[in-house]
C-alpha cells in the first residue's frame, strides 16, 4: 500500500514499507530527541539515589531511573528501525547536534524536586505521549505505549512523594511547595512554543505524528494538574490560574518563553553540566565497550576455528 | 519417567543440639551476624546506585541497576530482621540513617568508591562469588527468617556473580589497556577478599543460624580463581588489608557515603517520608 493511502487510512507505517525521506527524517529527529530526553533525564533523579531519606524510597527512585534507561532503549531501538544507529545518535547528543528535552537543563535541589518531576515532568510527558502511542509510525508507537504504562506509575509515585512532604512538618511542606514553584512553568514549556510559532506542528500533524497541537495539550495538562495540586494542598505558582465555566477549561497566565529559548540555546542552569556528565560518561566506558568488541570478535574467531 | 526427589540438604545443625550459652548473649550476637550481613549489602546498593547514568553502556545502565535493587532488598530484609532479633523496635530505616561509622559493620571490601568498571565488576565478583555460597549456606539456616531472605537471595546473587564474570572475561581477554586495566582491579580488591572469612560467633555456628565463613572459602576462592584465570589474569599474591569491619573499625571512606546517605534523613528528625 501507499504512503499517503496508509496514512490516510489510519495504517501504521512499517520499517520495510515505502516512506518519503522527509518523513523518515522527521521521525528519527523526534525519536532520537525523546530516547536523549529519556537518558539525560536519568540525571536530575540519580542526583538523589544517595540521598533518598528512606529505604523505601530509595528503591522506588532507583526502579525509577532504570525504567528511564529502559525508555532511552526502548526509543534508540525504535530510530534504529528507520536505518540509523544508537552510536550515531549518541554521537550527535554529545557533539550537540540534536537536543533533549530542555527540562532536564534545571537542578534538582532538593528532594521535593524528585516528587515534583514525578507529578509535574512525568505527568507532562504522559499529555505528550499518550496520543503518540497512535502515532502513524509502528514500531514509534508500540514502543510509547511501554513507556507510558511506566511514566504513570512515576507521574502517582511523585504525587506521593509530594503528598506525604505537604502533609509532613512545616519544612517539609515548604519544601514541597518550593519544588512545585520552581518546576510548575519549566513543566508547561515542555510542550514547546505556542502554536503560533511552531514551524514543524503542520507538517507533523499532516504525517499522523502528532495528534494535537502544542497549546491543545498543554491545556489538557493545566486541566487535569490543577485538581490534583488542590489535593495535594500545594498552590501554583500562577495567580491568573482560574476555571472559565464557558470555555470549561482552566485559564492561566502567560508563559514567558524567553526562559524557553535561553535554555534551548544552551543557557539553562544545568545545560553544561548535563552534557559533561553524559559525554564523560561516554568516554570513561570507551575502554569497556572497546573490549566487549575485541572480546567478542576473538570468541566468533575462535568459534570459526572449533 | 520422574526422577526420585533429591534428599534435601542437611540442616545447619543436627536436630538434636541445644542452643548454647545464654539467650542475652545469642541475640547480641544474632544482631551483630545480621547486621554484618545487611550492611554488606546496604553498603553495596548505595556503590553500586553511584553507577546509573555512569555505566559504559545504557544495557549497563539498567543492569547495574537491577544488581543495586536487588542488594537494597536484601538489606531491607536484613536490617528489619535485626531490628527484630533486638527487640528494641529499630526499623529497617532507623538502623539504616541513625548509625554511626562505629556502628557498621559491613566489611571494606565494600565500603571503598569504585569510579572504575573495572574495580567495579571486580569487586562484584568477589562479593557476589562470596554471598552466592553464604546464602547458599544460610538457606538451610535454623533461623527461619534468615533462611527466607538467604532463599530468596541466592537467586538474584547468582545473577550478579554471572554478570561480573562476564564483564571480567570481556575485560580481561578483551584489548591490551583493557587486560592491563582489568588485571589493576582485581589487585586493587585481593587484599579484601580475606575479610571475608572473618570468624564470627561460635554458638550461632554451632546453632546452625549462622554459616562458619572459614567453610566457605574454598569454593569462594575456586570460583573466583577460575573466572580470574579463564580471563587471562593472574591470581595475585598480596597480603590482606587489615580490615575490621565486623568490628566496626572502617576505612576513612565509609564516614563520607555515610555522610551522604544518612544527611537528609537526620535533618529532619522523626519526619516521614
Ligand atoms: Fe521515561
Ligand atoms: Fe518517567
Amino acid at each position: 500500500m501507499f504512503f499517503e493511502e496508509l496514512l490516510a487510512d489510519d495504517g501504521r507505517v512499517e520499517p520495510r514499507d515505502e516512506m518519503p525521506d522527509a518523513y523518515r527524517r522527521l521521525l528519527v529527529r523526534q525519536i532520537a530527541q525523546h530516547a536523549h530526553s529519556e537518558i539525560i533525564g536519568m540525571q536530575p533523579e540519580g542526583n538523589w539515589i544517595s540521598r533518598a531519606p528512606s529505604l523505601r524510597r530509595k528503591a522506588i527512585l532507583m526502579a525509577k531511573v532504570q525504567d528511564e534507561a529502559g525508555h532511552g532503549l526502548y526509543l534508540y531501538a525504535a530510530a534504529e528501525t528507520l536505518g540509523v544507529d544508537r552510536e550515531d545518535l549518541l554521537d550527535q547528543l554529545h557533539t550537540g547536534r540534536q537536543k533533549y528535552s530542555s527540562i532536564f537543563n534545571y537542578p534538582t535541589l532538593t528532594w521535593a524536586d524528585v516528587g515534583a518531576i514525578g507529578w509535574l515532568v512525568d505527568g507532562a510527558a504522559i499529555v505528550n505521549q499518550v496520543p503518540l502511542c497512535r502515532c502513524s509510525y509502528g514500531p514509534y508507537g508500540r514502543a510509547m505505549v511501554r513507556v507510558c504504562k511506566e511514566e504513570s506509575f512515576h507521574q502517582r509515585q511523585g504525587f506521593e512523594i509530594l503528598h506525604t512532604l505537604s502533609h509532613g512538618t512545616p519544612a517539609q511542606q515548604a519544601m514541597a511547595q518550593d519544588a512545585v514553584d520552581r518546576y510548575w512553568w519549566p513543566a508547561l514549556m515542555m510542550f514547546g512554543p505556542p502554536d503560533a510559532d511552531s514551524p514543524h506542528s503542520a507538517q507533523s500533524m499532516a504525517w499522523g505524528i502528532k495528534r494535537f497541537s502544542n497549546d491543545e495539550l498543554r491545556q489538557r495538562f493545566i486541566d487535569m494538574t490543577v485538581p490534583q495540586s488542590e489535593a495535594l494542598g500545594l498552590s501554583l505558582p500562577d495567580p491568573d490560574l482560574r476555571w472559565n465555566e464557558e470555555r470549561g477549561h482552566y485559564d492561566s497566565g502567560a508563559i514567558d518563553f524567553t526562559e524557553l529559548t535561553e535554555v534551548v540555546s544552551g543557557r539553562g542552569p544545568c545545560n553544561a553540566q548535563r552534557m559533561a556528565h553524559r559525554v564523560k560518561a561516554h568516554e570513561d566506558g570507551a575502554w569497556v565497550r572497546e573490549a566487549a568488541s575485541a572480546y567478542a570478535a576473538k570468541q566468533a574467531a575462535r568459534e570459526g576455528a572449533a | 519417567m520422574t526422577t526420585p526427589p533429591s534428599s534435601s540438604p542437611p540442616p545447619l545443625r543436627s536436630s538434636g543440639e541445644q542452643l548454647v550459652g545464654d539467650p542475652d548473649r545469642h541475640v547480641a550476637g544474632l544482631f551483630e551476624y545480621v547486621l554484618g550481613l545487611a550492611d554488606d549489602a546496604l553498603v553495596s546498593a548505595q556503590r553500586t546506585g553511584w553507577w546509573i547514568s555512569r555505566a559504559p553502556q545504557l544495557e549497563e545502565d539498567v543492569a547495574l541497576a537491577n544488581i543495586g535493587l536487588d542488594q537494597l532488598g536484601q538489606a531491607r530484609a536484613l536490617l528489619a530482621h535485626a531490628g527484630a532479633v533486638e527487640g528494641a523496635g529499630r526499623t529497617e530505616d532507623d538502623l539504616a540513617y541513625l548509625r554511626d561509622e562505629r556502628e557498621f559493620r559491613n566489611v571494606w571490601l565494600v565500603e571503598r568508591q569504585q569510579r572504575d568498571f573495572g574495580v567495579a565488576m571486580a569487586r562484584l565478583l568477589v562479593l557476589s562469588a562470596w554471598q552466592a555460597e553464604l546464602y547458599a549456606a544460610l538457606a538451610r539456616s535454623t533461623d527461619p527468617a534468615l533462611a527466607a531472605v538467604a532463599g530468596k537471595a541466592v537467586k538474584e546473587v547468582a545473577y550478579h556473580l554471572d554478570h561480573a564474570g562476564h564483564w571480567v572475561l570481556r575485560l580481561g581477554d578483551g584489548t591490551e589497556e583493557s587486560h592491563r586495566r582489568m588485571q589493576a582491579a582485581v589487585d586493587a580488591e585481593w587484599p579484601y577478599v580475606e575479610e571475608l572469612f572473618t570468624p564470627v560467633d561460635p554458638t550461632l555456628v554451632a546453632s546452625g543460624v549462622a554459616v562458619d565463613p572459614a567453610a566457605l572459602r574454598p569454593a569462594v576462592l575456586h570460583a573466583v580463581g577460575s573466572v580470574v584465570r579463564r580471563a587471562t589474569l593472574t591470581v595475585p599474591e598480596v597480603a590482606p588489608a587489615r580490615g575490621g569491619g565486623r568490628q566496626g573499625l572502617h576505612t576513612e571512606e565509609l564516614g563520607y557515603l555515610l555522610a551522604e546517605m544518612q544527611h537528609l534523613h537526620r535533618s529532619h528528625p522523626g519526619a516521614t517520608w
